[in-house]
């Protein structure tokens, strides 16, 4: 029962293991997607020096889009998205002008561009015009997100392999025990010239289907756990559907637990009749 | 056919089981293994049986040097070799057929051949009628005699019995010895580690006597004298 139990767990991490990893794809893929480059321009530049630098800037091959958003149209903008916010509304009448920048949103054919493009943006001649570039505040999001998920990745990883010893400390001692109390029928068994496999077959089997039952439960568990929790996950990030996850990769997940279990009990009743069945 | 040169074997601690023993056994021939209790007898069969390794010396089997079987063979080598100890050693669990059986089923042999030889070994024990019976439900006569036809299933070149009689009364003991007297008749070499006297005074046949791990007397027709 412990070993199955152990055995579980260690399988429960390998899947978060993969899960997680396909959540933190998921999570990285849709900040890059979202990521762009907003130049705002000094207050005192003409828009036609703005398109000028447009026209430039769209000859490079790397930008995909460019949108121009004059200070009109970010007033616009803001009153727009604010209007129901008194104390913002109230703040603008105080500053009494249109306090935004003309601006230059720029989107990249590919997430790994954007460095490409700010760079230049940083090397052309144009930096007179140029207030501030917001990239890299994004770059500082996407960063810490990676750095975060491959910590957390790190951190799983690291967790599976102790419980994967654990897992194997455990199996070989219930084997080891179950070796002990069948050495009577072991030693009527070399006596009468069994081979070291047929020995050895039984104590392999067991250490599989203690692998594979605790597969099954793991399996049973997550899938009832990812179902739960689906609908929660998707009020947080509207585009992910963990179940829908689950069930494109369920194949994957199947073999990912049953190759954890099998090769677990088996390899553990291995080392277990090496080192206590004397044939 | 087997052969002691010069064997000794000295377990952990520097107790020395058996000490410059040389002896050979023919073919079909009666062999009686004598001693006290500790004079080495069960180190010898051990040896014989590949459970151990001589310290020094050579143990050849039909021309091999048994040292120099590599592990993996010593399944094929052991179905040469048929084993009787005095506990029996059988499984509780299974009839004395099944018991048999289970010798021929662990080296893969077909339900055919279970069916052809059990029923014949079985015979030749004498426990043909008893054959559905468990071992708790055996005299101590017929579950050596269920042992032996174990040893006898794969047809071995020697017959190894360590105390066979160590649990049974007089009748009964006579009553194995002619077994195996009959086996070797049969063209089976017998070896038989005993300390019972009566039973090697009535033989009439080689005695090997052992004291201390070392041979002190090797006679063709031998009585027990210790």
């Amino acid at each position: 029962m412990a070993t199955v139990f152990i055995l579980l767990l260690t399988i429960a991490l390998a899947t978060s293991l993969f899960l997680f990893r396909g959540f933190s794809q998921f999570l990285l893929s849709s900040v890059e997607e979202k990521a762009d480059i907003s130049v705002y321009f000094k207050e005192e530049i003409s828009e036609s020096d703005i398109f000028e630098f447009r026209e430039k800037l769209s000859k490079v091959p790397e930008v995909r889009e460019l949108r121009y958003i004059s200070q009109e149209m970010a007033l616009i903008d803001f009153t727009e998205k604010h209007k129901d916010n008194p104390v913002l509304m109230a703040s603008l009448t105080e500053v009494g002008r249109n306090p935004f920048l003309a601006s230059l949103n720029i989107m990249a054919s590919e997430p790994g561009q954007y460095q490409a493009i700010a760079d230049f943006l940083g090397g052309s001649d144009f930096t007179d015009l140029i207030e501030k570039v917001d990239y890299y505040q994004r770059k500082s999001v996407i960063e810490r997100i990676f750095s975060l998920t491959s910590t957390i990745n790190r951190s799983f990883l690291f967790l599976s392999i102790i419980l994967a010893l654990v897992a194997i400390l455990i199996t070989f001692n219930t084997i080891r025990l179950a070796i002990y109390n069948s050495r009577e029928e072991i030693k009527i068994q070399r006596l009468v010239g069994a081979s070291s496999w047929f020995i050895r077959g039984p104590f392999l089997v067991q250490g599989a289907l203690a692998g594979i039952l605790a597969a099954l439960i793991c399996l049973l568990i997550s899938s009832l756990i990812i179902w739960g929790l689906s609908s929660k996950v998707e009020t947080f990030f509207t585009d992910l559907d963990i179940f829908q996850f689950f069930i494109t990769n369920f194949w994957q997940i199947i073999l990912i637990q049953f190759a954890t279990g099998i090769l677990l009990g088996v390899i553990s009743s291995f080392l277990a009749t090496r080192r206590y069945l004397k044939l | 056919m087997i052969s002691f040169q010069h064997v000794t074997k000295i377990y952990p601690r520097n107790t020395v089981a058996v000490e410059d023993v040389s002896f050979d056994v023919k073919e079909k021939e009666f062999v009686s293994i004598v001693g006290k209790s500790g004079a080495g007898k069960t180190t010898l069969l051990k040896l014989l049986l590949a459970e151990e390794r001589p310290t020094q010396g050579k143990i050849f089997f039909d021309g091999r040097n048994i040292n120099e079987i590599k592990p993996g063979k010593f399944p094929n080598f052991r179905r040469e070799i048929g084993a009787v100890f005095q506990d029996y050693k059988l499984l509780p669990f299974k009839t004395t057929y099944e018991n048999v059986a289970y010798a021929l089923e662990v080296i893969g042999a077909s339900d055919r051949e279970i069916a052809r030889d059990v029923p014949k070994v079985l015979e030749i024990v004498g426990l043909t009628e008893k054959a559905n019976n468990f071992p708790q439900e055996l005299s101590g006569g017929e579950k050596q005699r269920a042992a032996i036809a174990r040893a006898l299933i794969h047809r071995p070149e020697v017959i190894l019995a360590d105390e066979p009689t160590g649990n049974l009364d007089p009748y009964h003991s006579l009553d194995i010895i002619r077994l195996l007297l009959k086996i070797q008749e049969m063209g089976t070499t017998v070896i038989l580690a005993t300390h019972n006297r009566e039973i090697i005074n009535s033989l009439e046949k080689r005695v090997i006597t052992l004291e201390n791990g070392k041979v002190i007397r090797d006679e063709k027709k031998g009585r027990f004298i210790l």
